[in-house]
């Protein structure tokens, strides 16, 4: 056996049953005319690289800037987002839900894990985790505070479980000291958690 | 099913492990094993909850022992399975052993507007909605061996109606190829309601319930 014959065969042994039992399902489905080689890529690299919490925060900071859009997103946030080309799988029946000084909204699907994947992109782990989803409706305060997240005293905590196939996205409050920026500005200080709930947009001295 | 996915409430499973800058996904295998799941939605015709109950129903200890992309795995494999397109001896082979079946597939060209349609599900409402916003209601105590999306940690618990959604297709029926539309409704909960002395302040803990999941409460 040559050296790259072994290197070869070595790489193959540490292949886990699971990466083995994929490849064997994608070449038995590809060569069954079943699926189109070229669907799986785009599929894959439309969630890589297009639909993600950047959509998310577009939407964000035009309702931070605009009022009228801010009231059609709170009014109809599907039709709203879709403003903004956002729209289709896992977020047909978009809801936005607004945080204030004094009400905290918080996501979990306790079921799956339903997630709006137009204006997120698909959820991270900790989300379709056990701990987060079995803990997320009995004690989200001591949740977010693992996500560093300490709310005033006074504030109303309201957790959504997304148990059909309406979606939620949360209005994270506007932070102080962004009189004035643009919408592109703005939306850099709007993360993937702040529109969870488990996080809250970005002070401006956050930003690099 | 009454399983281990419906998991709201159960305790014990310690903190949430956070990522930071985490990857859409971990390895190449989430990646084929996302991309064909969507793509084999075409050619199996199957609706969103039939892929819930092939993903969720299944002993405690094999669903929390897979990743979730392997429960999303085995239940491709199943849902295959059960409409004679892929054989477990294929799968065990590595190649088909059986001739493929007619079935329509998804295109590349195809993918963008598959995803921009999604599947909405919202219906015509062909008689007025039994509960109001405001109505208090109670979540049925009822179990149920097949599909169903009303969690146990509501059920026989008082809550109030929060939102009208409309009517929507009923997930306990469309996992069964039926899509028996009814009213949905935000129901609310108060913390106190669901965990008692147990809960924490000012907690307030709302689920989407089809109408036949509520009763009236006085």
């Amino acid at each position: 056996m040559s050296n790259s014959e072994h290197a070869h065969s070595h790489d193959h042994s540490e292949l886990s049953a699971t990466e083995l039992r994929v490849r064997a399902l994608e070449t038995i489905l590809v060569e069954k005319g079943y699926v189109d080689p070229k669907a799986l890529d785009l599929l894959i690299e439309t969630y890589e690289t297009k639909v993600g919490p950047r959509n998310g925060a577009r939407v964000v900071a035009r309702a931070w800037s605009d009022p009228a859009y801010h009231a059609r997103l709170m009014e109809n946030a599907t039709a709203a987002v879709a403003e903004l080309g956002y729209q289709g799988r896992q977020g047909e029946h978009l809801v936005a839900v607004e945080n204030t000084a004094t009400l905290h909204n918080m996501v979990v699907c306790t079921l799956c894990s339903c997630y709006p994947w137009p204006v997120l992109g698909l959820p991270p782990v900790w989300y379709k985790s056990a701990p987060y989803r079995s803990r997320a409706v009995k004690e989200p305060r001591a949740v977010l505070r693992e996500f560093g997240v300490t709310l005033p005293a006074h504030s109303e905590v309201r957790v959504w479980d997304s148990t059909a196939e309406i979606r939620y996205l949360v209005l994270p409050l506007r932070p102080a000291g962004t009189e004035g920026w643009s919408e592109e500005r703005l939306a850099e200080l709007v993360t993937r958690d702040s529109m969870i709930g488990t996080g809250l947009a970005k002070a401006p001295a956050e930003l690099l | 099913m009454d399983g281990a996915h419906d998991m709201g409430g159960v305790a014990g499973f310690g903190p949430i492990g956070m990522e930071p800058n985490e990857p859409v996904f971990h390895s190449e295998w989430e990646r084929r094993a996302f991309a064909l799941t969507l793509a084999m939605a075409r050619p199996g015709g199957w609706t969103i909850d039939m892929a819930r109950f092939a993903r969720e129903n299944r002993p405690p200890q094999d669903y929390l022992s897979k990743s979730y992309y392997e429960i999303w795995l085995a239940g491709l494999e199943q849902l295959m399975a059960e409409r004679g397109l892929v054989s477990a001896d294929e799968i065990a082979a590595g190649r088909p052993l059986q001739p493929a079946k007619p079935v329509p597939v998804l295109r590349a060209d195809d993918v963008a507007a598959m995803l921009q349609r999604g599947a909405p599900t919202l219906r015509e409402a062909k008689r007025p909605a039994r509960f109001a916003i405001g109505a208090r209601v109670r979540a049925k105590a009822v179990e149920t061996a097949g599909h169903t999306r009303l969690p146990r940690y509501v059920r026989g618990h008082l809550g109030v109606i929060w939102c009208v959604h409309g009517r929507h297709v009923f997930a306990d029926a469309n996992a069964r190829g039926v899509e028996d539309p009814q009213w949905l409704y935000t129901v609310s909960f108060d913390g106190s309601e669901l965990w008692g002395a147990a809960a924490e302040p000012d907690t307030k803990i709302s689920v989407e319930a089809w109408e036949s999941y509520l009763e009236p409460a006085a």
